[in-house]
């Protein structure tokens, strides 16, 4: 089996398996792991779809994603979307925003990502993760400070605890950063994907 | 040049999702949504067949020709209900002063628990004089179901066997139609207001 196909298939089974009624209920039972473990992989499984792109997709994308920026653009904004709580809110009550998520978080925040971040430069990298990485921060805060439930379909302790998870993300995040400066995975440098 | 049109257009696209998804950045919860959406659009509320603590059945719609405010209880519950009940006491107060006739209407969502006997020991507890404020469950499950999901009320158990729930006043206007949905800390002023401008 080709890289590619490997890719393609752990990305397709990835979803496939995320879409599964009892692992997706489990998932979305509890506001922490909804947001913290069932959004990204569901991004993961874009970005590894990503790598499972035929060179002339490949091609045609990177043309309309000079430097990557278009891409990040896209991948930051729908990301964000995601994490307000009526957007969490919204899938629990209906079907059509389960399906959005789950079509919108691999193609428009985990493909492009992962086309994207490789080609960005190290400004613009260091615009994003400082950008992105207080975003975090300060939608876990808003979660562990707020007077009121924001979620109805989650409890006050749920949202506590997620607000919490997502202050220690960012924590561990902002150190990996830092810890870039001295240490590049091939990833990061896009050696890796640039094929 | 297709850099920046590029841009502008995953820009777009995004702002686009997020004006949509949070009715032009003025709702970011399902509470605030719920609420700008009854605001905009009032809601027929089904004929739900209550029962209250005297055991006496009445159905919603009776409500009509008169402002009703209704909100949503489970008799246990000491926190947010607590201050509900309390806060329709000191509306209760109000309304009596300024001879209002709207009337006040707390819906129990706890059917087993909350048996004639329990409404009437919490209508004890908040002085709920019956001519002004009842106190009532909803006996049908189903019709339950359809009242909470109309109002915009989700009830989710707590790991305590108790419930959490969103908690405001739902404002019913004379044509029994649900008009408003406000923050329960809401004075009788606040509420004519609201009545006088639907």
């Amino acid at each position: 089996m080709s890289p590619e196909h490997r890719y393609a298939w752990t990305g397709a089974t990835l979803l496939g398996a995320l879409a599964i009624p009892p692992l997706r209920s489990a998932l979305e039972a509890s506001m922490s792991l909804h947001m913290l473990v069932q959004i990204p992989l569901l991004a993961a499984a874009g970005a590894l779809l990503a790598r499972a792109l035929p060179a002339r997709a490949l091609a045609f994308l990177a043309a309309c994603n000079e430097r990557g920026i278009p891409g990040i653009v896209l991948a930051l904004g729908i990301s964000s979307y995601w994490m307000i709580p009526r957007a969490l809110d919204a899938v629990l009550a209906s079907g059509t925003a389960e399906l959005l998520k789950f079509v919108s978080l691999p193609l428009l925040v985990g493909l492009p990502l992962a086309l994207s971040w490789p080609r960005l430069g190290p400004i613009a990298k260091g615009f994003v993760a400082a950008n992105w990485i207080p975003m975090l921060a300060v939608v876990g805060w808003l979660y562990l400070e707020s007077p009121v439930r924001l979620c109805n379909y989650y409890l006050v302790d749920q949202q506590v605890a997620a607000g919490n998870l997502l202050v220690k993300l960012s924590i561990l995040l902002a150190a990996l950063w830092l810890a870039t400066l001295f240490w590049r995975p091939a990833l990061w440098t896009g050696a890796a994907a640039t094929r | 040049m297709r850099l920046a049109a590029a841009t502008l257009l995953a820009l777009a696209l995004c702002a686009g999702v997020l004006w949509a998804g949070t009715d032009g950045l003025s709702a970011f919860t399902t509470e605030q949504a719920r609420r700008l959406a009854i605001a905009r659009h009032p809601a027929a509320v089904p004929a739900a067949l209550l029962e209250d603590g005297t055991g006496r059945s009445f159905r919603l719609d009776e409500y009509r020709g008169t402002a009703v405010a209704v909100e949503f209880i489970y008799t246990r519950c000491r926190t947010l209900c607590a201050v509900m009940g309390s806060g329709f006491e000191r509306l209760q107060g109000e309304l009596e002063q300024s001879g209002d006739e709207l009337r006040l209407l707390s819906v129990s969502f706890d059917p087993e628990h909350d048996t004639p006997a329990a409404l009437a020991d919490y209508a004890r507890r908040y002085r709920a004089d019956a001519a002004r404020w009842r106190i009532a469950r909803v006996a049908d499950r189903s019709e339950l179901a359809a009242l909470l999901a109309t109002f915009g009320v989700v009830v989710i158990p707590d790991a305590l066997g108790e419930f959490q729930h969103n908690g405001a006043i739902h404002l019913l206007d004379r044509e029994g139609r649900l008009a408003r949905i406000l923050d329960l800390d809401a004075s009788a002023a606040e509420l004519r207001a609201h009545l006088a401008n639907l």
